[in-house]
Parts: structure tokens; C-alpha cells; sequence
């Protein structure tokens, strides 16, 4: 192992704003919140389901049986977030509870606003908080709390009668991610301007981007090898669509190229020519863009272009030698 | 050895792009449902479940297998998530045959699903991490460059591509349940249709559908008092290799040479093209029809495109070897059920249940579905014959 | 059902961040650990390979596609991939081996979960339009259930504590155990309260880590000529995702996998439990009828360190390797998955 690993570690928000179809059942239930009413649903031994269920959690069966329950009810457990988390409900101290409601045989799960954890406990009556602007969403129960606290009524009046047949349902989550190892290598390599690849120890194939193993052998590549700026088009596609979030505007030319002293292709632009006149077998080069940009990404290299160098035979790029032509 | 084990009912939904009218839970029950009503049983006869699905980034529910415990009947029954990429919804279908073919239970239920419209194919399918080294251009923009090179070697004439996109379209407008209902389209609109990841046109890929499948499987006992026609599975087979290595052989992989070798060899085939009446195979882009025709041993190499030119592939022009006549991936593609509707179309052939696009006595047919950087495979030949 | 040998297992330890070490740089020593033990060369060398992970840990789609980068999977194998604990993952190649296509098979699991908030993670493996939405952990399911649990009597906080206190003192002897050390039940109940009522320890930590595991038929371990432990039986179930359905004092479904791979028929030396709280410990010792010489999480279990997606093999694999060192005759495995156990699956293997 030639360099000794750099962490990298960036954060990033893997996330989607889902368009949820809710289909009939759910959808009754959530037009219900928007109307600030509670329904559970009969199961198939005449139990009151809450929140409606569209099977049948014994029998399987569909269920399609509405009933009224209360936006009151009981406790039957609960657990104290001392420290919320960022996407919970509360940004205070809350409780989590089952809570059954009146006329409900099972509990449901909701959140407590309470004063603390002395507040809480299993038995007590709770009763919905409603939110001032409901949207037909769970969320339109702002919580649950005790059911002596006064609550003002103070709602905006609901304008939509259409029943709720869809849900958009934001689910974000950040990580912190982190390289790996042979990752981590070529990227602080490439960030100092330069393309290294590493050998597999067994079949002496030259692997660029290296992953961390040669995927044929099954063993780590560490022997690093320095390649240079030229490459071969092994393939390539006119794109007309645009990548989202990339500001490149089609048609622009992504290409299959490997390297000199590589046997294997990554894709990357290929650009200062006519989409047209590019060919598999021909010769090109990074364009790099200023030293000043350069971070750890293969960005680094903006494009690739043709070099005047006499077309590579076909049946020689998918077999460079080994170790390197 | 391995038991035998048949298909002895099967259902689907309607392919649309976005199912509005259910839930998840609601979808998969859909599928579920039909298959039982197929097979004349209810969720009591079912012993286990077998659920497939595509990353879970779809639909951003993780592991859904736990939400649709009862959707699908499964409270204290086992149940089993598969996921190996496009290629789940076979997958899923051999896994769930060896709950059976083991001998270890009598029969079970198996659902592949995609609710596509929940969010973006090809954010979910590629959603950017740091540090990632490739350029994302989508699935197409990954396949296109693998299709010239197919072309160049194979001197295919430009329109092949087209011919598929057209046959597999006319085939899915003799079948209710395809997505894409295109019965008055031409060579010509293809042709002109938008260019995407040249040499891919609008028209030459899949769409993105809402969808699942469902098939119960039973043991040699069960089927045989089967109200229905049983297809026999006579060959299941996967095969694996990774997405790059260097000398890896990308148009014509060996993943799939080697799957299609082990499951004929199972299923006594020597010859596909005389010995199997049909094929449901995975062409998610026009020009992988004739590339798999090489690679599954239809054609030999280079020789693809002739037998798709000839009409070889086409049930409307009567050729010997009709693929994809559901219409295929090109005219429904909910990517986790994809696999596994080619797993149950084939099932449908040899029970004679095909409907308007059954092929006239097939009693042999092939299911195939791939995925990743089309490395990963999985097939099946079932039979309306028990050996 | 015919007997399967395990013959190898391997397992990292267990790090709270593995840094910058990606999918493949985590299977790949388990890997070569276990061909080690077998004396085979690569995966080409089984005739099956499956393996469990999870996409949503550290947030990328296809975690297992890059996993395939470790196996040397060239020439094509035969491999399959369950997005779940790799426990299934066995299970699925038992099928395999049971069928006869398969005389051999190589399991692997990974999950690096330092990269995301877990708990948080794992609130969206809940109901999409119930639960999800209000991003309620699996924490709080778990406090809600161990409360239930002492309101009735079932349990004591001391019980609880007990359960931590055992496991941080076996883990001393587990060299890829996170959390270890002698600590008293005094010492741990005097701590605060995190989510009440849980203590923060009654929580098993966040790992990240891999494990292997290679089995196969008898006759194939006899050939190989390597100690083994054979499965005798293994089943797994499911119960509703309705927690208000739910008796959640105790796991129904792990009793039905119990009672179908025939817990019941001998005594228990040996059982490793995957309970990721301190009082599911109980609740799975219960559902498994253990006696009290059953020495039960010797590895400390999941509460000194908790890999997801390889955990629940890992605990098959903790019990086969002591089986085969003469540290019991008969041992008990669990697995699960799912809020409050709602998934569970259990092996019973013993000694050759």
C-alpha cells in the first residue's frame, strides 16, 4: 500500500417527497381527520380495528366495515422521549402511547403532549389535539394530551370535500457518508491532478476507478499504478435527456473509455468534437479543469476530447495486456 | 432430489402508470387475490409467502415485507424477502419453487410488486451518493453504449430495434392487462419518436408501470387436484456475476450463457428454438431481443436480429418461436413484478390460459428475467408436461 | 428433512463506525476467514452463495451488488440476495441443499449503519401511512412493549438489568463484542432513564460489521474433513403489523418457529437470542420454553454488539462454533426483524 488513507466523509440527504395512492380505506380514514372525526373499521370477529386496517389482521379477510369511534380514550402504554430527535413530532420532551379510544377495541399508536414523565401514565384519559389546518394526513391529530387540558377550538374551517384518495409523504433522511478505503485513495489522488489505478495481486488487471477488489478475483487491489490522461472510446451513447440536478445540456456524448494501462472502462463526457464523428476505437484525452477546482471527484477531469492519434482496432480495446498496455 | 413443483394459479393486476385507486398493501393484495381465485383456494391453503420487490427506495418503505404481513394472509406463516435487483421478480419465483421442491412445505404464495408511480425510477434507481465515481445517465445511458457495440459487431440493420419495439406493442394489445395499449403502432412512429440515449429511441424502452404478480405453487400431490391446468416446472436456474471486470464480456454476458446452458440442461431442452413453444424473456430495451436471442442460445452469435427480421419472434406473424407475447417488459414494466410476470406469462402459455395472446398448443415455454449491469440472472422453463 | 453442517463461521467485530472501509472491504476478510476454515479458495468453490443486507442503512440502492465485487464471481455463480437479516439468508440455502441442488453454500451479511440515524432509519419500515409518517422509532415500540411488561408484572427493572449485566460479562470473552465489562445491577439500575422506561444499556448499540458462514451437506463436511454442527431444524414466521393486534408480552411467532423446528424435543446447552432490548431477552426465553440450564447469549448477544442484516446469523454461527468446541450438546438460535420481534426465526443445531 503506497498512501496511507484519507477519511472522507461527506453528509447527504437521501429523500423523496412519496405521492402516495391511499386507495379506499385508508383514504376514508384520513378523509375522516380532515373532518376532525376518528373511524376504526370492523375486523372479521366484529372487533373495532383502529387505525382501519384493510385486512383482516387473523382472517385475511378485506375489510369495508366503518365505525364511529371517539377522539377520546385511554393509555394502555407509553414510553418518554427525553431527547427528541429532529424528525419526531415534538421538538419537547413527549410521550409515544398506544391509545384506545372509546368505542375502539384496539389501541393506536399517536403521540402525548405532556408536561413531563410524572404527567403520563398507563389508564389515564387522553384526547386529540386538533390541528388547526388539517390536510388529511395522521398528522392532523397534533398529538394527543390529557384529557383535562383546555383546548381552544380555533380551527380553520375546511374547504375541501373531495375525499382524500392521495398523500404526499415527505420521508428525508440525512447520512454521513463515509469513502471507502480504495475510494478514499484514488479520490485524494485524483485531487492532486492524478489518475491511479490499482493492480489486482492475482490476475494483474488494472482496475480504474479501483472498488476495492478485483471483482473477478475476489481479492483487494492495493498495488497502486499511475495511469495516464489518454483513453480509448470501448463505447459510447448520445444522450438527448438531461441528467436531473446536472447541468449539462443534452445531446452531449457520455462514452465507455478506458485508459491507457487500464483494463477496465469507466463512463465519462466526451466533448470539443462533433457528436457525430465520434467512433468506438478512437483516441482522447482529460481536459482538466483549473487546478484550482479541483476537489476530490472525478469532476475534476470536465471532459475528454480527441487527440490525433490513429484509432485503436477494435478487437484490441476490450483486450488490453495485462498489467498494463 | 428436488420435488416436483407446479404453477397452479396465477394472478396479476392491470398495468398502469400510477395505480391511484390503491394502496400498496392494496396493489400486492390485488395480485394476491387473483392468483388464489386462479387457483380456487383461499388464504388458509397457503403455507408460506414469498414476496419480491426492487429497491425499497420505490416506494421509501424499508423491508415492506412487514407492513404487507397482512395484505397477504401471512400472520404466523413464514415470509421471505428477495431482492436481486431487475431480476427479483424471477428470483423470487425459483426461491419460492424450493420452499416446495425442497419438500419442506405443500404450497405457498409468491408476489412480485413495483408501485413505480410512489416515486421516481430514476432517482429511486440512482439516487447520487459523495464520492460516487460514475456519471449517472440513467439505466439507458448505461445500456445504450452496450447496444452500438452489439450493432457494430453484429452489422444489425438500424431498424431492428424498431422491429421489436413494434412487435412486443402489437403483442401487448392482445393483452388486457399491458400498460402500453398501442394496437395502431407503426415502424414509423418509432422511428420518429424522440431519440433518448442514441441509438435508443422514446419508443425502443419500457415504461414505468405500477404493478404485481402473484402465482401459487404446489407440490406433485396438490397440483395434480389442482382444479386448473398445472405447469410443471420442468428448470429453474441463477446465475451471478459482477457488474465490471476487466475482460468482462458486456453485450453477450456469460452470467447468461451459463444460466440458460443449466436450465435447458434441467428441463431436457437441446435445441430452444424447436424444443420450447414460447419465451417471456426481459427486453426492457427493443435491441436486447436480439441480443438475448444469442445469448440464449436462440440464434447464433451475430444472428439475432435475422430471426427478429424474419418474424421468427412475432405471434401475429405466426413465427416458430413467438417471444414476449404478453407484450413483455416494453409495454409494462413495474421493475420488482417485471421478472416474475415473464415467470407467470410462461406458466400461462403452457396451461393454455394465455388468452388473446395464448400461442396455439405451446406446452413448453421459457421465463427470464435479468438485472444490475445484466449480471444478474434468473430463468425458469415450465411445461404442461409433467417430465 | 436431512441434517446440514456448518462448517465455518466468521464474523468482524463489532464497530460503532467503520470508517472508511465500503461493502466489499467488510465481506471480504469474513470471507477469506471462512474459506480459511473450510480449506476451500473462493466462493467458486460452493455450489450457492446468498447473502442479507439492507439498502437504507447507509443509503444507497443496490448495497449487494457491490457485494458481489468480494466473491470472485467470475465464472458466473449461483447467488441470491434477501433484503433481510442474513439468518434467511441461510434459510433460503438450506432450501437449496433440502432440494438437493446444492451440496454447499456460502452466507454472508453486512450493515454499516454509522452513516444514518438508525432508529430514525427504521421508523420507515413501518406502516407508510399510520406510522411512517410520524417517524416513530423502533426505541419507542421497545419501551412501549417493556412497559406493558413490568405494569403487569411480567418482568422487573431488575430482571431487566440482570439481562445487561450477564451480557456485558460474557462479552468480556468475546473478542468482536462493542460493549463488555463487569458492571453490577445495582450499578445499572441507579442510571437514568433514556426512553422510559429504558435505560440507555437496555438498548443494544449500533454496529457496523459483516459475518460468513459456510454449510453444507454431511457427507460434503465429511469429505472436507472439517469439524462441524449440523441444523436439525430451522423455520421462521411472521405475525400481523398491527400492533394493536399484537400481545406484546409475548412472541407468538417465535413460539410457531420454535415449535416447528422442534426446540421442544431435547434440552437446551446453548441459545443465542437476538433481543436488541434488554427485556425481549425474556420475552424470546419465555416463547422458547428455556430452562434455567440453558446458558443463554454466551457471546454476549446482541446487546454487546448489534451488525443488522448479519446479527441474526451471527447468533446461528456463535452456537454452532461452541457446539463444535464441546461447549454444549444441543444449542437454540434466534433471529428477527421487525418492530417489537414482529418477525423471528430459529434454528436448533447440535453437536456432532
Amino acid at each position: 500500500m503506497s498512501s496511507s488513507a484519507e477519511i472522507l466523509s461527506q453528509a447527504f440527504t437521501l429523500g423523496y417527497t412519496y405521492t402516495r395512492s391511499t386507495g379506499p380505506i385508508v383514504g376514508q380514514f384520513l378523509t375522516a381527520l380532515r373532518d376532525r372525526k376518528m373511524v376504526g373499521i370492523k375486523g372479521s370477529d366484529g372487533k373495532v380495528l383502529m387505525p382501519p386496517v384493510e385486512f383482516d389482521p387473523v382472517s385475511a379477510q378485506a375489510l369495508s366495515d366503518f365505525v364511529d369511534v371517539a377522539d377520546c380514550g385511554v393509555v394502555q402504554t407509553w414510553s418518554w422521549v427525553s431527547e427528541p430527535r429532529k424528525a419526531h413530532p415534538s421538538d419537547k420532551p413527549f410521550a409515544w402511547a398506544l391509545i384506545k379510544l372509546d368505542g375502539a377495541d384496539t389501541p393506536m399508536l399517536h403521540w402525548v403532549d405532556a408536561d413531563d414523565a410524572a404527567q403520563m401514565s398507563t389508564g389515564m384519559r387522553v384526547k386529540a389535539r386538533w390541528a388547526e389546518k388539517t390536510q388529511g394526513l395522521i398528522s392532523d391529530i397534533n398529538g394527543f394530551v390529557p384529557e383535562a387540558t383546555a383546548l381552544s377550538e380555533d380551527y380553520q374551517a375546511n374547504e375541501a370535500e373531495e375525499p382524500i384518495t392521495g398523500i404526499d409523504s415527505p420521508s428525508y433522511l440525512t447520512y454521513n457518508f463515509t469513502a471507502g478505503g480504495a475510494t478514499a485513495r484514488y479520490l485524494a489522488e485524483l485531487k492532486k491532478g492524478k489518475l491511479v489505478g490499482q493492480r489486482c495481486p492475482s490476475c494483474e488487471n488494472v482496475y480504474i476507478p479501483p472498488r476495492g477488489s478485483c471483482a473477478a478475483c475476489g481479492v483487494a487491489t492495493t498495488d497502486e499504478v499511475e495511469l495516464t490522461n489518454k483513453a480509448t472510446v470501448e463505447s459510447f451513447t448520445i444522450v438527448y435527456i438531461p441528467i436531473p440536478n446536472n447541468p449539462i445540456k443534452p445531446p452531449y456524448v457520455i462514452a465507455n473509455l478506458v485508459l491507457d494501462g487500464a483494463n477496465i472502462s469507466f463512463l465519462h463526457l466526451l466533448s470539443e468534437c462533433k457528436n457525430e464523428d465520434v467512433r468506438i476505437g478512437m483516441r482522447v484525452e482529460a481536459v482538466w479543469k483549473p487546478e484550482e477546482e479541483w476537489g476530490y471527484a472525478m469532476e475534476n477531469i470536465q471532459y475528454f476530447k480527441p487527440i490525433d492519434e490513429p484509432d485503436v482496432p477494435v478487437e484490441e480495446i476490450g483486450k488490453l495486456k495485462k498489467g498494463g498496455r | 432430489m428436488a420435488q416436483l413443483a407446479a404453477v397452479v394459479g396465477v394472478g396479476q393486476t392491470k398495468y398502469k402508470t400510477k395505480r391511484g385507486d390503491v394502496s400498496i398493501a392494496g396493489l400486492v393484495r390485488e395480485a394476491a387475490q387473483n392468483a388464489l381465485n386462479d387457483a380456487q383456494l383461499t388464504w388458509d391453503d397457503i403455507d408460506a409467502v414469498i414476496l419480491g420487490k426492487a429497491p425499497d427506495m420505490f416506494e421509501g418503505v424499508i423491508m415492506p415485507e412487514l407492513y404487507l404481513t397482512d395484505a397477504l394472509g401471512c400472520n404466523g406463516k413464514p415470509m421471505l424477502r428477495v431482492h436481486t435487483a431487475g431480476s427479483v421478480g424471477g428470483s423470487t419465483a425459483i426461491v419460492a419453487a424450493s420452499y416446495v421442491q425442497s419438500g419442506v412445505f405443500k404450497r405457498i404464495l409468491t408476489v412480485s410488486f413495483e408501485k413505480q408511480s410512489e416515486s421516481n425510477a430514476m432517482w429511486a434507481l440512482s439516487n447520487p451518493q459523495p464520492f460516487s465515481p460514475h456519471l449517472n445517465a440513467g439505466a439507458g445511458g448505461y445500456f445504450a453504449p452496450i447496444i452500438r457495440e452489439y450493432m457494430r459487431r453484429s452489422n444489425a440493420p438500424y431498424d431492428a430495434g424498431i422491429k421489436v419495439a413494434v412487435k412486443d406493442r402489437l403483442h401487448g394489445a392482445k393483452n388486457p392487462l399491458a400498460h402500453l395499449q398501442l394496437p395502431e403502432i407503426t415502424m414509423k412512429e418509432v422511428e420518429d419518436s424522440p431519440m433518448l440515449w442514441e441509438p435508443l429511441r422514446f419508443l425502443e424502452a419500457c415504461p414505468s408501470s405500477d404493478g404485481a404478480c402473484a402465482m401459487v405453487i404446489a407440490n406433485e400431490d396438490l397440483a395434480e387436484q389442482s382444479p386448473g391446468k398445472p405447469a410443471w416446472i420442468r428448470g429453474a436456474a441463477m446465475r451471478s456475476e459482477p457488474t465490471m471486470y476487466a475482460g468482462r464480456e458486456q453485450v453477450n454476458p456469460q452470467a447468461g450463457r451459463d444460466c440458460a446452458k443449466d436450465v435447458y440442461k434441467q428441463a431436457g431442452i437441446d435445441n430452444p428454438r424447436k424444443d420450447l413453444d414460447c419465451a417471456e424473456v426481459y427486453v426492457p430495451f427493443s435491441w436486447y431481443e436480439p441480443m438475448w436471442l444469442e445469448n440464449l442460445g436462440f440464434a447464433e452469435d451475430g444472428k439475432g436480429w435475422e430471426l427478429t427480421m424474419s418474424g421468427a419472434t412475432s405471434l401475429l406473424e405466426g413465427g416458430d418461436i413467438p417471444w414476449n407475447c404478453s407484450g413483455g417488459v416494453l409495454s409494462s414494466n413495474p421493475i420488482g413484478a417485471s421478472g416474475m410476470i415473464r415467470f407467470a406469462e410462461a406458466a400461462q402459455q403452457v396451461r393454455g390460459e394465455a388468452g388473446d395472446h395464448q400461442v396455439d398448443g405451446a406446452k413448453t415455454a421459457l421465463g427470464h428475467a435479468y438485472g444490475g449491469g445484466a449480471q444478474f440472472y434468473s430463468m425458469w422453463v415450465v411445461s404442461s408436461e409433467k417430465h | 428433512m436431512r441434517d446440514v453442517a456448518i462448517v465455518a463461521f466468521a464474523q468482524s467485530d463489532c464497530v460503532r463506525d467503520a470508517g472508511a472501509r465500503n461493502e466489499v472491504e467488510l465481506i471480504m476478510p469474513v470471507l477469506q476467514e471462512v474459506y480459511k476454515q473450510t480449506g476451500i479458495n473462493s466462493a467458486q468453490d460452493v455450489d450457492f452463495t446468498c447473502s442479507g443486507s439492507c439498502d437504507y442503512q447507509q443509503g444507497a440502492a443496490f448495497a449487494f451488488v457491490a457485494g458481489v465485487d468480494a466473491l470472485g464471481a467470475v465464472p458466473p455463480i449461483k447467488e441470491s440476495h434477501v433484503e433481510m437479516d442474513a439468518a434467511w439468508a441461510l434459510y433460503e440455502s438450506w432450501l437449496k441443499i433440502q432440494m438437493g441442488q446444492a451440496e454447499s453454500a456460502l452466507i454472508y451479511g453486512f450493515g454499516k449503519s454509522s452513516p444514518g440515524e438508525l432508529p430514525i432509519v427504521l421508523s420507515q419500515q413501518l406502516d407508510p401511512y399510520y406510522l411512517a409518517p410520524l417517524w416513530v422509532d423502533t426505541i419507542a415500540f421497545a419501551a412501549m412493549q417493556a412497559r406493558v411488561m413490568l405494569e403487569q408484572g411480567l418482568i422487573t427493572e431488575a430482571e431487566m438489568a440482570e439481562v445487561v449485566a450477564r451480557s456485558r460479562k460474557n462479552a468480556a470473552n468475546n473478542p468482536h463484542a462493542q460493549l463488555k465489562g463487569d458492571v453490577s445491577v445495582d450499578e445499572l439500575l441507579a442510571e437514568p432513564e433514556y426512553e422510559s422506561p429504558l435505560r440507555r444499556h437496555d438498548c443494544c448499540p449500533i454496529s457496523d460489521g459483516a459475518c460468513a458462514m459456510i454449510i453444507c451437506t454431511v457427507e460434503k463436511a465429511k469429505e472436507w474433513g472439517k469439524p462441524y454442527a449440523v441444523i436439525k431444524g430451522i423455520d421462521h414466521r411472521i405475525e400481523t403489523h398491527h400492533i394493536g393486534s399484537r400481545d406484546l408480552t409475548q412472541s407468538i411467532s417465535t413460539k410457531q418457529a420454535a415449535e416447528a423446528a422442534g426446540v421442544a424435543q431435547g434440552p437446551v446447552d446453548i441459545a443465542e437470542l437476538y433481543a436488541p432490548f434488554s427485556h425481549q431477552e425474556i420475552i424470546l426465553r419465555r416463547a422458547l420454553n428455556l430452562s434455567d440450564d440453558t446458558k443463554v447469549n454466551p457471546s454476549g448477544g446482541v446487546l454487546a454488539g448489534n451488525v443488522m442484516m448479519a446479527s441474526g446469523l451471527s447468533r446461528i454461527g456463535e452456537v454452532a462454533m461452541r457446539l463444535i468446541n464441546g461447549e454444549g450438546k444441543r444449542g437454540v438460535a434466534h433471529a428477527t426483524s421487525g418492530p417489537c420481534l414482529q418477525q423471528n426465526l430459529v434454528t436448533v443445531l447440535e453437536a456432532q
